[in-house]
Protein backbone atom coordinates (compact mmCIF):
# COMPACT_ATOMS: atom_id res chain seq x y z
CA UNK A 1 0.00 0.00 0.00
CA UNK A 2 1.35 3.57 -1.35
CA UNK A 3 2.50 5.67 1.64
CA UNK A 4 0.03 8.48 0.13
CA UNK A 5 -3.34 7.26 -2.32
CA UNK A 6 -5.12 10.08 -3.88
CA UNK A 7 -8.21 8.32 -5.32
CA UNK A 8 -10.75 9.61 -8.23
CA UNK A 9 -10.85 13.15 -5.97
CA UNK A 10 -12.95 15.49 -7.18
CA UNK A 11 -13.13 19.07 -5.74
CA UNK A 12 -15.89 21.02 -5.36
CA UNK A 13 -15.76 25.52 -4.35
CA UNK A 14 -19.08 26.45 -4.39
CA UNK A 15 -20.39 25.80 -7.72
CA UNK A 16 -17.86 25.29 -9.92
CA UNK A 17 -15.81 22.08 -9.97
CA UNK A 18 -12.47 22.99 -10.42
CA UNK A 19 -10.96 19.71 -10.10
CA UNK A 20 -12.48 16.23 -11.45
CA UNK A 21 -11.25 12.56 -10.94
CA UNK A 22 -7.90 13.12 -10.26
CA UNK A 23 -5.86 9.84 -9.07
CA UNK A 24 -2.14 8.95 -8.24
CA UNK A 25 -0.39 7.01 -5.72
CA UNK A 26 3.10 8.21 -3.78
CA UNK A 27 5.51 6.25 -2.46
CA UNK A 28 8.17 6.52 0.18
CA UNK A 29 11.64 7.50 -1.83
CA UNK A 30 9.36 8.85 -4.69
CA UNK A 31 9.23 11.88 -6.14
CA UNK A 32 6.45 12.92 -7.97
CA UNK A 33 5.67 15.44 -9.94
CA UNK A 34 2.27 17.39 -10.89
CA UNK A 35 2.62 19.32 -13.83
CA UNK A 36 0.01 21.74 -15.55
CA UNK A 37 -0.36 25.37 -16.17
CA UNK A 38 -2.06 27.88 -14.01
CA UNK A 39 -5.74 27.06 -13.70
CA UNK A 40 -4.92 23.38 -14.17
CA UNK A 41 -6.02 22.63 -10.40
CA UNK A 42 -2.29 21.50 -9.32
CA UNK A 43 -2.41 23.42 -5.51
CA UNK A 44 -5.84 22.47 -5.06
CA UNK A 45 -4.72 18.64 -5.42
CA UNK A 46 -1.90 19.83 -3.11
CA UNK A 47 -4.62 21.39 -0.80
CA UNK A 48 -6.58 18.10 -0.60
CA UNK A 49 -3.40 16.31 0.57
CA UNK A 50 -3.15 18.49 3.45
CA UNK A 51 -7.07 18.55 4.58
CA UNK A 52 -6.58 22.13 3.58
CA UNK A 53 -9.79 22.66 1.10
CA UNK A 54 -12.35 23.67 4.03
CA UNK A 55 -10.46 26.85 4.36
CA UNK A 56 -10.96 28.28 1.15
CA UNK A 57 -14.75 26.90 1.13
CA UNK A 58 -13.85 24.11 -0.96
CA UNK A 59 -14.99 20.21 0.01
CA UNK A 60 -14.01 17.00 -1.67
CA UNK A 61 -17.31 16.15 -3.60
CA UNK A 62 -15.97 12.52 -4.54
CA UNK A 63 -13.05 10.21 -3.94
CA UNK A 64 -10.45 9.37 -0.61
CA UNK A 65 -7.06 10.15 0.26
CA UNK A 66 -5.70 7.84 2.35
CA UNK A 67 -2.02 8.75 3.73
CA UNK A 68 -0.44 6.12 5.88
CA UNK A 69 -3.64 3.85 6.08
CA UNK A 70 -5.93 7.48 7.27
CA UNK A 71 -8.34 8.85 5.42
CA UNK A 72 -7.78 12.18 5.54
CA UNK A 73 -11.12 13.41 3.85
CA UNK A 74 -13.10 12.48 6.81
CA UNK A 75 -10.62 13.76 9.77
CA UNK A 76 -11.17 15.93 12.15
CA UNK A 77 -9.36 19.66 12.14
CA UNK A 78 -7.71 18.78 15.26
CA UNK A 79 -6.28 15.37 13.85
CA UNK A 80 -5.30 17.04 10.69
CA UNK A 81 -3.33 19.64 12.34
CA UNK A 82 -0.95 17.11 14.38
CA UNK A 83 -0.41 15.59 11.15
CA UNK A 84 0.72 19.02 9.27
CA UNK A 85 4.06 19.71 9.89
CA UNK A 86 4.93 16.19 11.82
CA UNK A 87 4.07 13.58 9.11
CA UNK A 88 3.25 16.08 6.08
CA UNK A 89 4.93 19.20 5.54
CA UNK A 90 3.78 21.55 2.76
CA UNK A 91 6.30 24.29 1.45
CA UNK A 92 4.56 27.17 0.10
CA UNK A 93 5.04 29.29 -2.82
CA UNK A 94 6.49 32.15 -1.50
CA UNK A 95 9.77 32.35 0.69
CA UNK A 96 9.91 35.92 0.66
CA UNK A 97 6.35 36.46 2.43
CA UNK A 98 6.82 32.77 4.30
CA UNK A 99 8.95 33.57 7.37
CA UNK A 100 7.55 35.95 10.69
CA UNK A 101 9.44 38.95 9.58
CA UNK A 102 10.01 39.93 13.52
CA UNK A 103 11.43 36.65 14.43
CA UNK A 104 14.90 35.10 14.27
CA UNK A 105 15.28 32.45 11.91
CA UNK A 106 16.68 30.27 14.35
CA UNK A 107 13.59 30.44 16.44
CA UNK A 108 11.54 29.68 13.57
CA UNK A 109 12.73 26.34 12.49
CA UNK A 110 13.64 25.72 16.48
CA UNK A 111 9.75 26.09 17.17
CA UNK A 112 8.70 23.47 14.35
CA UNK A 113 11.04 20.69 16.57
CA UNK A 114 9.89 22.04 19.87
CA UNK A 115 6.10 21.79 18.69
CA UNK A 116 6.06 18.10 17.12
CA UNK A 117 8.84 16.26 18.22
CA UNK A 118 9.14 17.87 22.01
CA UNK A 119 12.52 18.56 22.12
CA UNK A 120 14.27 21.17 24.26
CA UNK A 121 15.58 24.47 23.44
CA UNK A 122 19.43 23.34 22.73
CA UNK A 123 18.27 20.10 21.25
CA UNK A 124 16.31 22.25 18.87
CA UNK A 125 18.71 24.64 18.12
CA UNK A 126 21.13 22.04 17.18
CA UNK A 127 19.00 20.10 15.25
CA UNK A 128 18.52 23.81 13.50
CA UNK A 129 21.40 24.04 12.87
CA UNK A 130 22.37 21.02 11.48
CA UNK A 131 19.49 21.29 8.96
CA UNK A 132 21.11 24.74 7.77
CA UNK A 133 24.08 23.42 7.21
CA UNK A 134 22.20 20.55 5.02
CA UNK A 135 20.53 22.99 2.85
CA UNK A 136 24.35 24.26 1.94
CA UNK A 137 23.75 27.78 3.69
CA UNK A 138 27.27 28.57 4.85
CA UNK A 139 27.91 29.99 8.52
CA UNK A 140 24.52 28.12 10.48
CA UNK A 141 25.24 29.97 13.66
CA UNK A 142 25.01 33.31 12.04
CA UNK A 143 21.94 32.37 10.33
CA UNK A 144 20.43 30.99 13.04
CA UNK A 145 20.93 34.35 14.70
CA UNK A 146 19.30 36.44 11.87
CA UNK A 147 16.16 38.08 10.76
CA UNK A 148 14.42 37.22 7.91
CA UNK A 149 15.14 40.54 6.07
CA UNK A 150 18.72 39.65 5.67
CA UNK A 151 18.46 36.71 3.73
CA UNK A 152 18.26 37.10 0.16
CA UNK A 153 15.46 34.95 -1.53
CA UNK A 154 17.29 31.68 -2.49
CA UNK A 155 18.03 31.54 1.37
CA UNK A 156 14.71 32.17 2.53
CA UNK A 157 13.44 29.25 0.38
CA UNK A 158 15.96 27.43 1.68
CA UNK A 159 14.91 28.11 5.39
CA UNK A 160 11.49 27.23 4.69
CA UNK A 161 12.57 23.86 3.33
CA UNK A 162 14.49 23.16 6.88
CA UNK A 163 11.20 24.29 8.65
CA UNK A 164 9.31 21.79 6.36
CA UNK A 165 12.22 19.35 7.37
CA UNK A 166 12.68 19.90 11.26
CA UNK A 167 9.76 17.34 12.42
CA UNK A 168 11.03 15.20 10.00
CA UNK A 169 7.68 14.20 7.91
CA UNK A 170 7.17 11.10 6.09
CA UNK A 171 5.33 13.77 2.66
CA UNK A 172 6.82 16.41 1.69
CA UNK A 173 4.24 18.89 -0.53
CA UNK A 174 6.22 21.22 -2.51
CA UNK A 175 3.70 23.99 -4.03
CA UNK A 176 5.94 25.39 -7.00
CA UNK A 177 8.62 25.84 -4.55
CA UNK A 178 11.16 27.50 -6.81
CA UNK A 179 8.76 29.92 -8.76
CA UNK A 180 9.59 33.41 -7.15
CA UNK A 181 13.48 32.26 -7.34
CA UNK A 182 16.11 32.71 -10.97
CA UNK A 183 16.94 29.81 -12.68
CA UNK A 184 20.39 28.89 -11.37
CA UNK A 185 19.03 29.29 -7.53
CA UNK A 186 15.57 27.00 -8.71
CA UNK A 187 18.15 24.13 -10.37
CA UNK A 188 20.10 24.54 -7.08
CA UNK A 189 17.31 24.32 -4.57
CA UNK A 190 15.88 21.64 -6.86
CA UNK A 191 19.03 19.31 -6.44
CA UNK A 192 19.04 19.97 -2.27
CA UNK A 193 15.57 18.59 -2.69
CA UNK A 194 16.54 15.97 -4.44
CA UNK A 195 19.28 14.65 -2.15
CA UNK A 196 17.70 15.48 0.81
CA UNK A 197 14.44 13.17 -0.31
CA UNK A 198 16.61 10.50 -1.80
CA UNK A 199 19.00 10.36 1.95
CA UNK A 200 16.24 10.48 3.93
CA UNK A 201 13.58 8.05 1.52
CA UNK A 202 10.71 10.84 1.97
CA UNK A 203 7.65 11.18 -0.40
CA UNK A 204 7.41 14.43 -2.30
CA UNK A 205 5.05 15.51 -4.34
CA UNK A 206 6.59 18.32 -6.30
CA UNK A 207 4.10 20.53 -7.99
CA UNK A 208 5.21 22.87 -10.85
CA UNK A 209 5.09 24.16 -13.92
CA UNK A 210 7.83 23.90 -15.65
CA UNK A 211 8.89 20.54 -17.28
CA UNK A 212 12.59 21.10 -16.85
CA UNK A 213 11.99 20.79 -13.17
CA UNK A 214 10.17 17.32 -13.77
CA UNK A 215 13.19 16.22 -16.17
CA UNK A 216 16.04 17.16 -12.97
CA UNK A 217 13.64 16.16 -10.34
CA UNK A 218 10.85 13.42 -10.58
CA UNK A 219 10.16 9.73 -11.22
CA UNK A 220 6.85 9.83 -12.14
CA UNK A 221 4.73 12.25 -14.01
CA UNK A 222 1.21 13.22 -13.35
CA UNK A 223 0.24 15.94 -15.77
CA UNK A 224 -2.95 18.02 -15.21
CA UNK A 225 -5.38 19.33 -18.14
CA UNK A 226 -8.27 22.09 -16.53
CA UNK A 227 -8.89 19.85 -13.74
CA UNK A 228 -8.61 16.33 -14.93
CA UNK A 229 -5.65 14.26 -15.32
CA UNK A 230 -4.30 14.42 -18.78
CA UNK A 231 -1.38 11.44 -18.70
CA UNK A 232 0.14 10.16 -16.19
CA UNK A 233 4.08 7.90 -16.45
CA UNK A 234 7.38 7.77 -15.07
CA UNK A 235 9.56 10.29 -16.24
CA UNK A 236 11.42 8.36 -18.65
CA UNK A 237 9.05 7.46 -20.69
CA UNK A 238 6.87 10.57 -20.91
CA UNK A 239 10.06 12.29 -22.27
CA UNK A 240 10.47 9.08 -24.30
CA UNK A 241 6.96 9.00 -25.92
CA UNK A 242 4.34 11.41 -24.75
CA UNK A 243 0.60 9.73 -25.22
CA UNK A 244 -1.12 12.86 -25.21
CA UNK A 245 -0.83 16.09 -27.54
CA UNK A 246 -1.20 18.21 -24.51
CA UNK A 247 2.15 16.56 -23.09
CA UNK A 248 4.40 17.04 -25.84
CA UNK A 249 3.24 20.45 -26.25
CA UNK A 250 4.46 21.63 -22.75
CA UNK A 251 7.45 19.44 -23.56
CA UNK A 252 8.11 21.35 -26.19
CA UNK A 253 7.88 24.43 -24.29
CA UNK A 254 11.12 23.46 -22.62
CA UNK A 255 14.18 25.65 -24.09
CA UNK A 256 17.04 23.49 -25.21
CA UNK A 257 20.21 24.54 -26.04
CA UNK A 258 21.28 25.73 -29.14
CA UNK A 259 17.72 25.84 -30.49
CA UNK A 260 17.55 28.13 -33.08
CA UNK A 261 16.25 32.44 -32.12
CA UNK A 262 12.39 32.26 -32.62
CA UNK A 263 11.95 28.79 -32.48
CA UNK A 264 10.76 28.41 -29.34
CA UNK A 265 6.77 28.50 -29.36
CA UNK A 266 3.89 28.06 -26.11
CA UNK A 267 1.39 26.48 -26.28
CA UNK A 268 -1.49 28.61 -28.25
CA UNK A 269 -4.89 29.59 -26.17
CA UNK A 270 -5.43 29.30 -22.49
CA UNK A 271 -6.96 27.01 -20.36
CA UNK A 272 -10.27 27.30 -20.45
CA UNK A 273 -12.11 28.79 -17.50
CA UNK A 274 -14.10 26.86 -14.81
CA UNK A 275 -16.89 28.48 -15.23
CA UNK A 276 -16.81 26.61 -19.04
CA UNK A 277 -14.69 23.80 -20.01
CA UNK A 278 -15.54 22.71 -23.75
CA UNK A 279 -17.78 19.96 -24.10
CA UNK A 280 -15.94 16.57 -25.23
CA UNK A 281 -12.02 16.56 -24.78
CA UNK A 282 -10.86 20.03 -22.82
CA UNK A 283 -7.81 20.40 -24.82
CA UNK A 284 -9.54 20.19 -28.28
CA UNK A 285 -10.15 23.68 -28.60
CA UNK A 286 -5.69 24.16 -28.35
CA UNK A 287 -5.16 20.84 -29.71
CA UNK A 288 -3.54 20.79 -33.26
CA UNK A 289 -4.37 17.08 -34.00
CA UNK A 290 -8.19 17.11 -32.42
CA UNK A 291 -10.55 14.63 -34.56
CA UNK A 292 -14.57 15.03 -34.35
CA UNK A 293 -14.98 12.50 -31.52
CA UNK A 294 -12.86 14.70 -29.60
CA UNK A 295 -15.22 17.43 -29.28
CA UNK A 296 -18.19 15.04 -29.02
CA UNK A 297 -16.75 12.75 -26.06
CA UNK A 298 -14.70 13.33 -22.70
CA UNK A 299 -11.94 10.57 -23.12
CA UNK A 300 -11.18 8.72 -20.06
CA UNK A 301 -8.08 7.82 -18.42
CA UNK A 302 -6.75 4.33 -19.82
CA UNK A 303 -3.59 2.42 -20.21
CA UNK A 304 -1.75 3.32 -24.02
CA UNK A 305 1.38 1.66 -25.02
CA UNK A 306 3.52 3.17 -22.29
CA UNK A 307 1.31 4.70 -19.22
CA UNK A 308 -2.05 6.44 -18.95
CA UNK A 309 -3.63 8.86 -20.59
CA UNK A 310 -6.83 10.41 -21.75
CA UNK A 311 -6.65 11.40 -25.27
CA UNK A 312 -8.90 9.63 -28.48
CA UNK A 313 -6.04 10.21 -30.44
CA UNK A 314 -3.35 7.71 -29.13
CA UNK A 315 -6.30 5.10 -29.01
CA UNK A 316 -6.84 5.72 -32.33
CA UNK A 317 -3.30 5.19 -33.13
CA UNK A 318 -3.40 1.94 -30.81
CA UNK A 319 -5.76 0.51 -33.34
CA UNK B 1 13.92 44.54 18.96
CA UNK B 2 12.08 46.88 16.53
CA UNK B 3 10.09 48.83 19.08
CA UNK B 4 13.59 48.98 21.76
CA UNK B 5 15.38 50.67 18.56
CA UNK B 6 12.34 52.64 18.43
CA UNK B 7 12.62 54.04 21.93
CA UNK B 8 16.10 54.78 21.61
CA UNK B 9 15.18 56.90 18.51
CA UNK B 10 12.79 58.73 19.82
CA UNK B 11 14.86 59.57 23.09
CA UNK B 12 17.37 60.70 20.68
CA UNK B 13 15.75 62.94 18.21
CA UNK B 14 15.27 66.79 19.61
CA UNK B 15 11.57 66.29 19.84
CA UNK B 16 11.63 63.12 21.82
CA UNK B 17 14.54 64.38 24.37
CA UNK B 18 13.11 66.84 26.46
CA UNK B 19 9.74 65.34 26.87
CA UNK B 20 11.60 62.19 27.72
CA UNK B 21 13.69 63.45 29.83
CA UNK B 22 10.63 65.58 32.09
CA UNK B 23 9.26 62.11 32.51
CA UNK B 24 11.85 60.76 34.11
CA UNK B 25 11.93 63.49 36.35
CA UNK B 26 8.16 62.67 37.56
CA UNK B 27 8.16 59.37 37.48
CA UNK B 28 11.43 59.60 39.66
CA UNK B 29 9.17 62.10 42.23
CA UNK B 30 6.89 59.38 42.18
CA UNK B 31 9.37 56.58 42.67
CA UNK B 32 11.54 58.69 45.52
CA UNK B 33 8.84 60.91 46.74
CA UNK B 34 9.80 60.25 50.73
CA UNK B 35 13.02 60.84 49.99
CA UNK B 36 12.55 64.07 47.89
CA UNK B 37 9.73 65.61 49.44
CA UNK B 38 10.77 68.10 52.00
CA UNK B 39 7.50 67.59 54.19
CA UNK B 40 5.35 64.99 54.85
CA UNK B 41 1.80 64.87 52.67
CA UNK B 42 -0.35 65.22 55.52
CA UNK B 43 1.17 67.11 57.71
CA UNK B 44 -1.43 70.01 58.90
CA UNK B 45 -0.32 73.49 60.30
CA UNK B 46 -3.20 75.68 60.34
CA UNK B 47 -1.50 79.10 61.89
CA UNK B 48 0.72 78.79 58.68
CA UNK B 49 -2.13 77.80 55.78
CA UNK B 50 -2.52 79.65 52.52
CA UNK B 51 1.04 80.84 52.81
CA UNK B 52 2.62 82.07 49.84
CA UNK B 53 5.44 80.48 48.18
CA UNK B 54 8.67 81.24 50.00
CA UNK B 55 11.50 79.65 51.07
CA UNK B 56 10.55 77.16 53.40
CA UNK B 57 7.56 76.49 51.04
CA UNK B 58 8.39 76.71 47.67
CA UNK B 59 4.92 76.51 46.23
CA UNK B 60 3.23 77.82 48.95
CA UNK B 61 0.75 75.87 51.64
CA UNK B 62 -2.78 74.81 51.26
CA UNK B 63 -5.84 75.39 53.28
CA UNK B 64 -4.68 73.50 56.06
CA UNK B 65 -1.17 74.86 55.65
CA UNK B 66 0.53 71.57 54.53
CA UNK B 67 3.41 71.90 52.05
CA UNK B 68 1.98 71.84 48.05
CA UNK B 69 5.14 70.84 46.71
CA UNK B 70 5.01 67.62 49.03
CA UNK B 71 1.63 66.48 48.33
CA UNK B 72 2.24 67.77 44.30
CA UNK B 73 5.19 65.14 44.48
CA UNK B 74 3.04 62.73 46.36
CA UNK B 75 0.54 63.28 44.33
CA UNK B 76 2.53 62.08 41.27
CA UNK B 77 2.24 58.83 42.45
CA UNK B 78 -1.52 58.83 42.73
CA UNK B 79 -1.92 59.83 39.20
CA UNK B 80 0.74 58.03 37.60
CA UNK B 81 -0.21 54.76 39.36
CA UNK B 82 -3.42 55.40 38.61
CA UNK B 83 -3.39 55.50 35.10
CA UNK B 84 -0.72 53.15 34.12
CA UNK B 85 -2.42 50.12 36.09
CA UNK B 86 -5.30 50.77 34.70
CA UNK B 87 -4.12 51.53 31.07
CA UNK B 88 -2.07 48.52 31.29
CA UNK B 89 -4.92 46.91 32.19
CA UNK B 90 -7.15 48.26 29.39
CA UNK B 91 -4.09 47.16 26.61
CA UNK B 92 -4.07 43.62 27.95
CA UNK B 93 -7.63 43.08 28.34
CA UNK B 94 -8.07 45.12 24.92
CA UNK B 95 -5.25 42.67 22.71
CA UNK B 96 -6.74 39.86 24.00
CA UNK B 97 -10.43 40.47 23.19
CA UNK B 98 -9.38 42.25 20.08
CA UNK B 99 -7.29 39.20 19.11
CA UNK B 100 -9.78 36.41 19.76
CA UNK B 101 -12.69 38.44 17.97
CA UNK B 102 -9.84 38.98 14.40
CA UNK B 103 -8.65 35.96 14.41
CA UNK B 104 -12.02 34.07 15.41
CA UNK B 105 -14.28 36.06 13.47
CA UNK B 106 -17.83 34.59 13.58
CA UNK B 107 -20.63 35.14 16.38
CA UNK B 108 -17.95 36.24 19.00
CA UNK B 109 -16.37 38.78 16.51
CA UNK B 110 -19.97 39.80 16.24
CA UNK B 111 -20.77 40.60 19.78
CA UNK B 112 -17.32 42.04 21.05
CA UNK B 113 -17.81 44.63 18.07
CA UNK B 114 -21.18 45.55 18.99
CA UNK B 115 -20.35 45.95 22.78
CA UNK B 116 -17.35 48.07 21.60
CA UNK B 117 -18.68 49.96 19.17
CA UNK B 118 -21.51 50.50 21.23
CA UNK B 119 -19.24 52.31 24.58
CA UNK B 120 -17.17 53.73 21.82
CA UNK B 121 -19.68 55.98 20.75
CA UNK B 122 -19.65 57.53 24.75
CA UNK B 123 -16.86 59.67 26.09
CA UNK B 124 -14.69 58.32 27.85
CA UNK B 125 -15.30 60.33 30.82
CA UNK B 126 -19.74 59.51 30.38
CA UNK B 127 -18.37 55.66 30.74
CA UNK B 128 -16.02 56.49 33.59
CA UNK B 129 -18.47 58.42 35.50
CA UNK B 130 -21.24 55.80 35.33
CA UNK B 131 -19.22 53.12 36.12
CA UNK B 132 -17.98 54.74 39.12
CA UNK B 133 -21.83 55.85 40.04
CA UNK B 134 -22.10 51.65 40.07
CA UNK B 135 -18.30 50.31 41.69
CA UNK B 136 -18.23 53.26 44.12
CA UNK B 137 -15.27 56.38 44.31
CA UNK B 138 -12.01 55.26 45.47
CA UNK B 139 -8.86 54.47 44.02
CA UNK B 140 -9.88 50.80 42.99
CA UNK B 141 -13.08 52.36 41.71
CA UNK B 142 -10.98 54.81 39.22
CA UNK B 143 -8.88 51.94 37.88
CA UNK B 144 -11.66 50.15 36.99
CA UNK B 145 -13.47 52.73 35.58
CA UNK B 146 -10.15 54.06 33.31
CA UNK B 147 -9.42 50.75 32.44
CA UNK B 148 -12.90 49.85 31.26
CA UNK B 149 -13.11 53.57 29.46
CA UNK B 150 -10.34 52.98 27.07
CA UNK B 151 -10.90 49.09 26.51
CA UNK B 152 -12.88 49.78 23.31
CA UNK B 153 -9.50 51.44 21.79
CA UNK B 154 -7.57 48.91 21.99
CA UNK B 155 -9.77 46.14 21.22
CA UNK B 156 -10.61 47.87 17.82
CA UNK B 157 -6.76 48.67 16.95
CA UNK B 158 -5.89 44.84 17.60
CA UNK B 159 -8.36 43.43 16.26
CA UNK B 160 -7.63 45.56 13.04
CA UNK B 161 -4.10 45.06 13.08
CA UNK B 162 -5.14 41.16 13.39
CA UNK B 163 -7.64 41.02 10.82
CA UNK B 164 -5.00 42.22 8.15
CA UNK B 165 -2.08 40.01 9.60
CA UNK B 166 -4.16 36.56 9.75
CA UNK B 167 -3.85 36.39 6.08
CA UNK B 168 -0.42 37.04 5.79
CA UNK B 169 1.82 33.76 4.07
CA UNK B 170 3.84 33.37 7.12
CA UNK B 171 0.67 32.86 9.24
CA UNK B 172 -0.75 30.42 6.76
CA UNK B 173 2.99 28.41 6.36
CA UNK B 174 3.50 27.98 10.51
CA UNK B 175 -0.49 26.42 10.55
CA UNK B 176 0.47 24.32 7.52
CA UNK B 177 3.12 22.86 9.40
CA UNK B 178 1.01 22.36 12.20
CA UNK B 179 0.90 25.31 15.02
CA UNK B 180 -2.39 26.02 16.67
CA UNK B 181 -4.63 28.82 16.91
CA UNK B 182 -2.62 30.09 20.17
CA UNK B 183 0.72 29.24 18.94
CA UNK B 184 -0.17 31.58 16.08
CA UNK B 185 -1.85 34.00 18.33
CA UNK B 186 0.67 34.90 20.92
CA UNK B 187 3.76 33.64 18.59
CA UNK B 188 3.26 35.65 15.65
CA UNK B 189 0.15 37.32 15.14
CA UNK B 190 0.10 39.77 18.50
CA UNK B 191 4.08 40.17 18.27
CA UNK B 192 3.52 41.90 14.89
CA UNK B 193 0.45 43.70 15.73
CA UNK B 194 1.79 45.36 19.28
CA UNK B 195 3.75 48.21 18.49
CA UNK B 196 0.62 50.74 17.31
CA UNK B 197 -1.23 49.21 20.10
CA UNK B 198 1.88 50.17 22.70
CA UNK B 199 1.70 53.81 21.10
CA UNK B 200 -1.87 54.05 21.77
CA UNK B 201 -1.71 53.01 25.18
CA UNK B 202 1.63 55.54 25.76
CA UNK B 203 -1.20 58.07 24.75
CA UNK B 204 -3.74 56.79 26.49
CA UNK B 205 -2.06 57.66 29.77
CA UNK B 206 -1.40 61.24 29.09
CA UNK B 207 -5.62 61.05 28.83
CA UNK B 208 -6.14 58.84 31.74
CA UNK B 209 -4.56 61.33 33.91
CA UNK B 210 -6.59 63.60 33.37
CA UNK B 211 -9.38 61.81 33.29
CA UNK B 212 -7.95 60.13 36.80
CA UNK B 213 -7.99 64.15 37.75
CA UNK B 214 -11.19 64.94 37.00
CA UNK B 215 -12.65 62.47 38.57
CA UNK B 216 -10.51 63.73 41.61
CA UNK B 217 -11.55 66.99 40.99
CA UNK B 218 -15.06 65.12 41.31
CA UNK B 219 -14.58 63.98 44.44
CA UNK B 220 -14.89 60.47 42.74
CA UNK B 221 -10.68 59.71 43.11
CA UNK B 222 -8.25 59.10 45.77
CA UNK B 223 -10.33 59.78 49.08
CA UNK B 224 -8.61 62.65 51.76
CA UNK B 225 -5.79 62.69 52.88
CA UNK B 226 -4.40 60.62 49.87
CA UNK B 227 -2.79 63.40 47.64
CA UNK B 228 -4.17 63.94 43.93
CA UNK B 229 -3.90 66.28 41.70
CA UNK B 230 -7.18 67.12 41.06
CA UNK B 231 -9.15 66.61 44.16
CA UNK B 232 -5.90 69.34 45.08
CA UNK B 233 -7.39 71.62 42.24
CA UNK B 234 -11.00 71.15 43.23
CA UNK B 235 -10.01 72.42 46.85
CA UNK B 236 -7.96 74.89 45.32
CA UNK B 237 -11.19 76.35 43.44
CA UNK B 238 -12.63 77.95 46.96
CA UNK B 239 -9.44 79.70 47.44
CA UNK B 240 -8.93 80.71 44.25
CA UNK B 241 -8.65 84.77 44.79
CA UNK B 242 -7.04 84.35 48.33
CA UNK B 243 -3.94 81.89 48.01
CA UNK B 244 -4.57 81.11 43.91
CA UNK B 245 -1.44 78.73 43.36
CA UNK B 246 -3.22 75.95 45.16
CA UNK B 247 -4.54 75.60 42.46
CA UNK B 248 -2.11 77.04 39.99
CA UNK B 249 0.83 74.19 40.97
CA UNK B 250 -1.35 71.10 40.10
CA UNK B 251 -2.95 71.85 37.18
CA UNK B 252 0.75 73.01 35.88
CA UNK B 253 2.18 69.62 37.36
CA UNK B 254 -1.29 68.27 35.25
CA UNK B 255 -0.35 69.96 31.88
CA UNK B 256 3.27 69.30 31.87
CA UNK B 257 3.28 65.61 32.53
CA UNK B 258 0.28 65.28 29.84
CA UNK B 259 2.14 67.14 27.46
CA UNK B 260 5.17 65.39 27.55
CA UNK B 261 3.69 62.12 27.40
CA UNK B 262 2.05 63.60 24.44
CA UNK B 263 5.11 64.96 22.28
CA UNK B 264 7.29 61.77 23.32
CA UNK B 265 4.10 59.72 22.12
CA UNK B 266 4.21 61.64 18.90
CA UNK B 267 7.95 61.09 18.98
CA UNK B 268 7.87 57.90 18.98
CA UNK B 269 5.19 57.67 16.29
CA UNK B 270 7.34 59.49 13.93
CA UNK B 271 10.47 57.34 14.78
CA UNK B 272 8.21 53.48 13.93
CA UNK B 273 6.94 54.94 11.23
CA UNK B 274 3.35 54.10 12.28
CA UNK B 275 0.76 56.89 11.62
CA UNK B 276 -0.60 55.19 8.86
CA UNK B 277 -1.80 52.03 10.99
CA UNK B 278 -3.00 54.33 14.02
CA UNK B 279 -5.27 56.13 11.91
CA UNK B 280 -7.08 53.00 11.02
CA UNK B 281 -9.21 53.39 14.11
Amino acid sequence: MALLSVRDVSISIGVIDPVEGVSFDLDKGEILGVVGESGSGKSLTAMSVMGLLPRIGGRLRTGSVVFDGMELNTMSEDGLRRLRGKRIALISQNPMTSLDPIIRIGAQIDQVSTLHLGLNAAAAKARSLDLIAQLRIPEPEQIHRAYPHQLSGGMKQRIVIAMALAADPDLIVADEPTTALDVTIQAQIIQIMVDLVRDRGLALMLITHDMGVVAQACDRVVVLYAGRVAETNTVEAIFADPQHPYTRELIRCIPRHGQAPGSLKGIPGMVPSVMDYPGGCRFHPRCTQAIDICKALLPVLEAKTTGFAACHLSEARVQ
Amino acid sequence: MVALTALRTAVGSPRGAIPAGILVFIVACAVFAPIIAPYAYDIQNLPGSNEAPNAAHWMGTDEFGRDLMSRIIYGARTSLSVAVTAISISVVAGMTLGAMAGYFGGAFDRAVTAVVDLTWSFPEILIALILIAIIGPGLQGTMIAISIAYLAQFTRLTRAQIMALKNETYVEATANLGAGNFHIIFRHLLPNAITPVIVAGMLATGDAIILEATLGFFGLGAQPPTPSWGAMMSSGTAQIFIAPWIIIFPGLAIAITVISINLFGDALIEALDIRNRLRSV
